[in-house]
């Protein structure tokens, strides 16, 4: 956004920018536009909802957990996909669980991206699950089983 | 006297005969028939009379609908394709129809599903939500369900001729302002709450189907979409909760008027309509 600007009317032009924006800011709230790619399953910098009650997962913080990586061949991460997340100012390995792209026909589509904590072996981090889970992630029952067991409900 | 005696005897016989049958309405495997032969032991043996069969009126089966409705898969897009193609696809709906009741429904609709799962518990899974969109034509067809699950919005796209589904149900039959409620995905979460365990709605089979005016409350704005622009034509959400009349006007711009005169784009299908209906309900009736 840097606009370059020469001759005599660069100070009134960025006198102006300065009085738009002050006013854009004033008139709208703060997020008031979306600045991640819609709907494009989960790659990296997507924010995420943990869904969880692990503390690290729940407790507020000021910024959002992001993925930082995805641990597939093609950076694309879908429900059953491992990811890495810079959560709380550190790394945390978590499980996808549920993301906005609607994937196979017959499969749900949930409003957010959902991931779950996990340890490097795949334990779940937390002891709760407390939103649904998509049946087909039962696939992956050997890997996962300890956190499919913690599963409040399945749609 | 003797004449009076036997009359009374069988006047006897009636009524208890008459108190074991209510008793047999009652229980369907009753013993008081074998009470009722072993106490009448001093007079004569009656006849056997068979339990009368229970009728069982099934009053959570929805009957057939009676107005003269057809599905809008059947109805082929406007496109060069041969049209064979889509007669044989409607063989094959129909084929499939006659094994699954499939039932008369709109968006907007409260629709429960069962289908075939390999992964849930019980090998099937019912899930319950209102319809948001209907979309594709002939086998494909396909149609959304949504609902709000422990504070999640979930969202499932049925494909309506798959053979997966094994159930579908309508709990309450109505349609809404829209044709596409995609815009519930933004709205409060209020609107698109269903309840899973409810208990179907009944509906009168014949007349206008009813209409649900209900005018949604938005979540305040990044939106999934510019509702309010012209192109998606939405009446159903109350605009004036969020946006300014500044707003409104503005999103007008987008609004393109002459669409409306584009004969190239008018797509008549009573006639094919009245012509594939007559065919689908002589087919079902075979």
């Amino acid at each position: 956004m840097h606009v370059v600007v020469t001759g005599p009317n660069m100070a009134f032009i960025s006198g102006c920018r300065r009085r738009l924006f002050v006013e854009l800011s004033l008139l709208t709230p703060r997020n008031d536009f979306s600045v991640s790619a819609a709907l494009a399953a989960i790659q990296k910098m997507t924010r995420v909802r943990v869904v969880d009650n692990s503390p690290q997962g729940t407790t507020p913080w000021h910024r959002a957990p992001r993925v930082i990586h995805v641990y597939t061949k093609n950076g694309v991460g879908k429900v059953g996909d491992r990811v890495l997340l810079a959560i709380k100012g550190g790394k945390k390995k978590a499980l996808i669980v549920g993301h906005k792209m609607p994937g196979e026909r017959m499969n749900p589509r949930f409003d957010s991206n959902n991931v779950v904590l996990i340890e490097d072996n795949g334990n779940p981090t937390g002891t709760r699950i407390k939103v649904p889970l998509p049946t087909h992630l039962r696939k992956m029952e050997g890997e996962y089983s300890k956190l499919l067991a913690i599963a409040s409900r399945f749609v | 006297m003797a004449a009076c005696t036997v009359r009374f005897d069988n006047v006897v016989c009636l009524v208890r005969m008459l108190r074991n049958v209510q008793h047999l309405n009652k229980r369907f495997l009753s013993t008081s028939l074998c009470r009722f032969t072993l106490d009448s032991d001093d007079s004569k043996p009656t006849k056997f009379t068979p339990p009368q069969k229970p009728v069982i009126i099934d009053k959570t089966q929805s009957e057939a609908s009676l107005r003269k409705f057809l599905s809008p898969e059947f109805i082929p897009p406007r496109q060069r394709t041969n049209p064979l193609k889509f007669a044989i696809e409607r063989k094959d709906m129909i084929q499939r129809r006659k094994v699954l009741n499939i039932p008369e429904f709109y968006v907007g609709s409260i629709l429960a599903v069962t289908m075939a799962d390999p992964y849930a518990s019980g090998k099937t899974n019912r899930f319950v939500g209102i319809c948001i969109q209907r979309g594709g034509r002939g086998l494909g067809a396909t149609f959304v369900l949504r609902n709000i699950i422990d504070g999640q919005g979930v969202e499932i796209c049925y494909e309506l001729y798959s053979p997966r589904v094994q159930h579908l149900e309508v709990l309450k039959l109505e349609k809404r302002l829209d044709d596409n409620l995609m815009y519930l995905r933004d709205a409060l979460p209020e609107y698109s709450t269903v309840d899973p365990d409810m208990k179907p709605v009944p509906y009168s089979v014949t007349g206008e189907v009813p209409v649900n005016t209900v005018k949604v409350r938005m979540r305040p704005k990044p939106w999934s979409k510019r509702w309010e622009r012209p192109k998606y034509m939405v009446q159903g959400i109350r605009f004036e909760l969020h946006l300014t009349p500044e707003q409104m006007e503005h999103a007008q711009k987008w609004a393109q008027p002459w669409r409306e005169y584009d004969m190239l784009k008018e797509y008549d299908t009573t006639a094919l309509e009245e012509a594939i209906l007559a065919e689908v309900n002589t087919d079902m009736s075979k």
